[in-house]
């Protein structure tokens, strides 16, 4: 009977396809498909024609069973169209009600269509509120996926844009963390900690925590570790740019960071560069033999 | 059975592991650091672990009584060379071995060795003052 139902909506679908669309197209225009100017009305209305003539392809061949083989060209449309509408900014359920707004057109038809009893009705409307069901669901896992490929894609550049090590001086690395550090990215700080004090030689790593927005005894631990791997490795630790209210609830939770720590990286580098058997020493000016670069003299000047 | 060499050099003593150690290898090494240190009466030991992919808490611990015990004979043990990853491993297996120092390298782990040596002569000439 399912198949019956399938071949009845595919030729209702051909026989009134004049009414339908332009019905169709009415009531997703009504929706807000149009209003924000994402997509152009030529291009909704080849859309939905295209899967129209899919759909109707794929009931003739494959009855009301969506899993039939029947419907793949009329789902990969759909998930084309799913996923094009994520980048565009689509709500989901501006999306989904690209295929439910297919039902009334379709039971509208239905009502008009004298060749069919009312037993037959019945099961037809029963077998498209099914069929445009499933299809709908389907649109939507679509664009779930395509919205969490983004997200997960978007984490991944974050952890690799957010962990960078930088050389401040001959053996002298610094570490600015930001962002919150849980134990995934404690491993990758770690890792690239690690693997550039070996690759510059270096004595000592300042971890500048400026931009950690909060440390609780989690973190903390999570910056212990990596203090005492890179002591392990044979390099030490300084941490520097702990905030006033950090240094507080760092205090008030019990938690104890037994490292040399700053309170700005500056501080930190004077201490690194000290312990290095090196100085900073102010210079007396001389006027422009010390500066060849023109541009300072002009500034002196 | 296998034994790791212990090098003399001057008054410090050098091992360098090369090996994958397994844990009979360890005691064994742990053993004769031991009888070296009191026969040359050395004053710095020197493991270089650059070499050593795999290590597990046995071999941690064991690091940790090499440089319990030559503390104990007045030597320095620096333990120089170590890979990032065994690093981490360690870590997370909660050995932070604070009894032993460490080095990038096995130059770096000299330095280290002679200036504590160079501390200790200033202070035994402080004292006989």
């Amino acid at each position: 009977m399912a198949g019956q139902a399938g071949s009845d909506i595919a030729s209702l679908v051909s026989r009134n396809e004049a009414t339908i669309l332009p019905e169709w197209l009415e009531l997703q225009k009504k929706a807000g498909t149009l209003h924000t100017g994402r997509i152009s009305e030529g291009e909704l209305q080849s859309q939905s024609k295209n899967f129209l003539h899919l759909l109707r392809d794929a009931l003739a061949q494959g009855g009301s069973d969506v899993s039939n083989g029947a419907y793949e060209p009329a789902k990969a449309m759909l998930a084309e169209l799913s996923r094009s509408r994520a980048s565009q900014g689509f709500s989901p359920s501006e999306t989904a009600s690209f295929v439910f707004s297919l039902k009334q057109p379709l039971f509208n038809a239905l009502n008009r269509d004298k060749s069919l009893s009312g037993e037959q009705i019945a099961s037809t409307i029963w077998t498209t509120t099914v069929l445009l069901d499933e299809l709908g669901l389907f649109t939507l896992e679509i664009f779930q996926k395509s919205r969490e490929e983004v997200i997960i894609r978007q984490q991944r550049e974050i952890a690799e844009l957010s962990t960078p090590v930088v050389k401040l001086w001959d053996g002298i690395l610094a570490l600015p963390l930001i962002g919150t550090l849980d134990s995934q990215r404690t491993q990758v700080v770690m890792e690239n900690l690690l693997q550039t004090i070996v690759d510059v030689e270096a004595e000592i790593a300042i971890i500048d925590i400026t931009g950690v927005p909060m440390v609780d005894t989690l973190t903390a631990q999570h910056l212990l570790k990596t203090v005492a791997a890179a002591r392990l490795m044979g390099a030490d630790c300084l941490i520097s740019g702990i905030r006033p209210q950090i240094a507080q609830t760092m205090v008030h939770l019990g938690v104890e960071l037994n490292v040399i720590s700053k309170s700005s990286l500056a501080d930190a580098f004077a201490v690194a560069l000290r312990q290095t058997g090196r100085a900073v020493v102010k210079t007396k000016r001389i006027d422009g033999a010390a500066v060849p670069d023109k541009k300072i003299g002009r500034q002196e000047a | 059975m296998d034994r790791i060499p212990i090098l003399k050099f001057g008054n410090t003593l050098l091992v360098t592991i090369q090996v994958d150690m397994h844990d009979r290898l360890a005691t064994a090494l742990e053993e004769d650091l031991t009888a070296k240190i009191v026969a040359h009466t050395a004053r710095g030991v020197l493991i270089d672990i650059s070499a050593l992919e795999i290590v597990d808490s046995f071999m941690g611990r064991m690091l940790d009584n090499i440089a319990a015990v030559s503390r104990i004979l007045d030597a320095d043990t620096v333990v120089v060379g170590m890979r990032p990853a065994v690093a981490i491993t360690l870590v997370e297996l909660g050995l932070s071995l604070t009894g032993v120092k460490t080095a990038l390298n096995v130059e770096r782990g000299m330095a280290l060795i002679h200036s504590r040596l160079a501390e200790s002569e200033a202070d035994d000439a402080d004292d006989e003052d």
